[in-house]
């Protein structure tokens, strides 16, 4: 015991002094700084509570599911919450709590592909413009304007409806309408990076654009667009649900909230639950990623 | 001492260069316009062209012969090269042909124009509830920055951000019209005054008003409040956020503090100082929530019945009739551009040192 | 020269201002006293050492974490420590009004500058729109500014900073104050400017009959505009003496000041550099 206690404050100054020793030191000291910034927010605490809470809900679901979420039964159709049924039956029978669990699967490997594909997509276009300036500037920021300028939503589905439904054109169609305002944010990042005297030091030493791009620019935009990602998990999140309520985004018998809100529709002043809720976890982990994402914003973005 | 040399531009020149400026913003806003619009015709002609469906089959039918199918191959002009056929396209589009809706059977256009007044109505109540609630709530939050006003801003702020809007209508409907009967039900009038109102501007309430059927008016308010407030309470989380950003921005300004030493209540500096330099940013803001509650209405409707663009889209959309999908797009798209053009000039007007 | 032989219009024992952070008190001013009456009296220091902060507490304008407190502070006999938030807001502009440093961000800049002299005018003055811009007007004129009516109309991004700093003086004293503080008035205009608005402003100040409090970090400014000079570190007063005696200061730190300062006539190789003791804060 006082040995552990003795090690963890040895921890502790190694991470927090002044004076680290190597660049690994100083790199984990900082992590550890915001941790501790981080930790002393109740709200952002919440926030990954909920993310984790849905990371472990989606790796342990059929730990946890007390059903099979597809298993139908005619003779258990739309039975309220119970104790059998936690949050009651749909019309075919199958159990909600259930389903909703193994809904955090879909809903994750959504964000998940979305993330993946615009993070990328958004940094690449944002650091080009920004470091490069000029017409390469004019002409991506251009393209950015006119997609901004387009109605997120009604975009996705004109998308949605030319590719046909399904889980995977719906990532496309969001990933599509998605990355505008990351290549903005990279961009505005960039400007500040290129004229700082560092980067003018680079270049004096030889560096290749590419190299000062990929090692100094790059990395120093991460932070926001971490921060900017994790906001817009939520409105993913919200839109990936509208799709699916609308039937173009995953088909059944996937669990997906937006879909399970969409079945509940008609049964919704009688059997309120198979609609409410889907919603509600929809709002849960909405409210997850957009506390994490304030959280992150104080302690990573201090501007 | 006495004599001061201060610079003293001429006015004349002064009324020239502002002339030209302005000449050139415009020339600028209306480059940007206009590329947008190149932009926007040709992603929809693009998802036209990747469409899977056979535009060709959807005209006539996938029994007809193959002299039958050729023919009207020709005529829909798909044996073109592509960027003719984009050419001929867009000049359609200028001409105000966006084709005829398999679904309706009417041209798209003639369909838009009696369902976009709805989309009108709803958006447009929906942020005037953000607006006047949204606003002040972000003030007193910027003013009372870290006490439970604050806390409960952020909290409203944070819940419309994570809210999907066709469940809040759901729970509304249930809540509101079947437990507590507050409101009125989907649609946008009961049946009883349908007959009632003519359509004129399309806006039912204002119709009503003016044929003077007071109580078809009442029953079309019942029928709106549920629906803009849902979407309303969208618009209070984004207006209420923005505006406590740039009121706190605003009220560290030195010309607060300035304000302050003149001896101005507390009331003048916030709301005459720096609401008034806030108000600049607040219109891009506003201007981008009443895009969108456009946006959004796609999915309130469905969920209330509602008439409007977003429902005659999404029935569109799920019932293959392309034609309608994009002619609904487009004008979605252009609807964003006008708004959008419109709150630049706004802003500029509204910012001295911009004008 | 002697405050207490004139009129006192403000009276300082003890001031001090502490700000409650969560890592800490800090304190800004700790036990500050003066007096001042229809003088000028000079406050010097370097970034840091109250200056500012002193004037902000005379005018309840310290930011919220700040805490106010003094055995005595009084303006013309009137208790301020006493007094409700509502009645010291009433002697800002009125009685007691500041001309700040940087007029590019001292001003509305969506307000024309015309209106916002009025304005000041009308807070204390029931006073009609008319008489309120005649007013602002003859004002405009008395920090003599050439074309009163075409200045009245510009937003401050439209006039230089000299003229700027102007209006704001015309700004701060169209209400009459009895007290003016000027706190770093001219450091943010060009040096061949710096010297009209000085002018202007010692004009209104011996005119009027004003007490004026002129805080700045420059010493050889404070020696050549004040009558009296309080030096101040870490928000204390280190030493109060006539500003033509400020030569033959006692004080090491205002001796360190003073030995800091280039001369033309006394070169020398190399400037000192300014040594602090803990002990003056004790």
């Amino acid at each position: 015991m006082t040995d552990q206690t003795a090690t963890s404050a040895g921890w502790h100054s190694w991470l927090t002094t002044t004076s680290p020793e190597s660049r690994r030191q100083a790199r984990l000291g900082q992590l550890y700084r915001q941790w501790l910034a981080f930790r002393k927010n109740p709200a952002a605490m919440v926030g990954l509570l909920i993310v984790l809470a849905l990371l472990l809900l989606a790796a342990f679901a059929p730990l946890v599911a007390p059903h099979d979420p597809l298993a139908q039964a005619l003779d258990q159709r739309l039975l309220a919450p119970s104790a059998r049924n936690w949050f009651g039956t749909d019309a075919l029978g199958r159990d909600i709590f259930s389903r909703i669990v193994y809904g955090t699967r879909v809903t994750l490997v959504i964000v998940m592909l979305v993330v993946i594909t615009v993070g990328p997509l958004g940094l690449l276009i944002g650091c080009a413009a920004g470091y490069f300036g000029g017409w390469v500037d004019t002409v991506l920021m251009r393209i950015t304007d006119v997609f901004l300028a387009f109605p997120r939503l009604v975009l996705a589905l004109a998308f949605v409806a030319a590719l046909g439904p399904g889980l995977e054109n719906a990532v496309i169609a969001i990933a599509f309408t998605a990355w505008p305002p990351y290549a903005r944010v990279a961009r505005a990042e960039t400007m500040l990076i290129r004229n700082a005297d560092y980067i003018s030091a680079m270049r004096l030493q030889g560096a290749s654009q590419l190299r000062i791009v990929l090692k100094h620019v790059v990395p120093m935009c991460v932070p926001s667009l971490i921060v900017r990602t994790t906001y817009d998990m939520a409105g993913i999140i919200i839109i990936a649900a509208g799709l699916g309520f609308l039937g173009l985004g995953a088909q059944p018998p996937i669990p997906e909230w937006g879909a399970m809100i969409s079945t509940g529709r008609e049964q919704i002043f009688d059997q309120w639950w198979v609609a409410t809720f889907p919603g509600l976890a929809i709002c849960v982990v909405a409210l997850g990623f957009n506390l994490l994402g304030d959280g992150l914003r104080d302690v990573l973005d201090a501007r | 001492m006495a004599s001061i040399t201060a610079s003293t531009p001429s006015a004349p020149p002064r009324a020239k260069s502002r002339a030209l400026r302005w000449g050139r913003i415009l020339g600028r806003e209306l480059t940007t316009v206009a590329i947008t619009i190149f932009g926007l015709l040709l992603v929809t002609f693009l998802i036209a062209r990747v469409m899977p469906i056979d535009p060709v089959l959807a005209m006539v039918g996938d029994r007809a012969p193959a002299d039958v199918y050729d023919k009207a191959r020709l005529e829909l002009g798909l044996d073109k090269p592509l960027w003719e056929q984009f050419a001929i396209y867009v000049g359609k589009v200028f001409r105000g042909d966006l084709g005829t809706s398999v679904l309706t059977a009417q041209k798209v256009t003639d369909d838009i124009k009696t369902v976009f007044p709805a989309t009108l109505e709803l958006a447009t109540l929906g942020t005037l509830i953000g607006v006047v609630l949204g606003v002040p709530l972000g003030i007193l939050a910027a003013v009372n920055q870290g006490r439970w006003i604050d806390q409960v801003a952020r909290v409203i702020g944070l819940v419309g951000y994570s809210i999907p809007v066709f469940w809040l209508g759901l729970m509304g409907l249930l809540l509101f019209y079947a437990k507590l009967g507050w409101v009125a039900g989907p649609g946008r009038l009961s049946i009883a005054y349908q007959d009632f109102v003519t359509p004129v501007t399309g806006l039912v309430m204002l119709d009503a008003a003016m044929q003077g059927e007071w109580e078809a008016v009442v029953d079309a308010f019942w029928h709106l409040i549920l629906p803009a407030s849902v979407l309303g309470l969208l618009s209070v989380a984004y207006i209420s956020r923005m505006t406590r950003s740039f009121m706190i921005t605003e009220l560290q300004q030195q010309y607060v503090v300035a304000a302050r030493v003149k001896g101005l209540s507390e009331w003048r500096v916030v709301c005459g100082h720096a609401l008034r330099n806030a108000f600049v940013p607040l219109v891009t803001v506003i201007a981008l929530s009443y895009m969108h509650l456009l946006e959004g209405s796609v999915l309130t409707e469905t969920i209330f019945a509602w008439p409007g663009l977003g429902r005659y889209l999404t029935n569109a959309l799920l019932n293959a009739d392309m034609n309608a999908v994009l002619g609904g797009t487009l004008v979605v798209g252009a609807v964003f551009i006008g708004v959008n053009l419109f709150s630049d000039i706004l802003g500029r007007l509204a910012d001295p040192r911009a004008r | 020269m002697n405050a207490s032989s004139d009129q006192i219009l403000l009276a300082l024992d003890d001031l001090r201002v502490d700000f409650h952070t969560p890592t800490g008190i800090v304190n800004a001013v700790r036990g500050l006293s003066f007096t001042l009456g229809r003088e000028r009296l000079g406050i010097v220091g370097e970034s840091g050492s109250g200056k500012s902060m002193t004037s902000r507490a005379i005018l309840d304008l310290i930011p919220h974490p700040g805490v106010v407190t003094a055995k005595r502070m009084e303006f013309r006999g009137q208790d301020l420590t006493a007094m409700d938030k509502g009645s010291r807001r009433k002697l800002r502009g009125r009685h007691i009004s500041m001309v700040m440093q940087d007029p590019k961000f001292s001003l509305n800049p969506v307000q024309t500058v015309g209106d916002q002299i009025a304005e000041a005018y009308r807070v204390h003055h029931k006073a009609s729109a008319r008489e309120a811009k005649e007013r602002s007007l003859a004002m405009l004129e008395a920090v003599q500014i050439r074309e009163p009516a075409r200045v009245y109309g510009l937003y401050p991004h439209e006039v230089s900073g000299g003229m700027g700093q102007r209006v704001m003086i015309a700004m701060m004293l169209i209400a009459e104050p009895d007290i003016l503080i000027a706190d770093e008035p001219t450091s943010a205009l060009d040096v061949t400017v710096q010297l009209q608005i000085l002018k202007i402003l010692d004009d209104l100040v011996t005119s009027r009959g004003m007490g004026l409090i002129f805080i700045s970090h420059d010493l050889h400014l404070v020696k050549s505009f004040c009558d009296r000079v309080i030096v101040m570190y870490g928000g204390k007063a280190m030493e109060t003496l006539p500003a033509s005696e400020l030569d033959r200061a006692q004080h090491p730190y205002t001796r360190g000041l003073l030995g800091c300062l280039p001369d033309l006539d006394h070169p020398r190789d190399k400037l000192a550099t300014l040594t602090r003791d803990p002990a003056w804060l004790a």
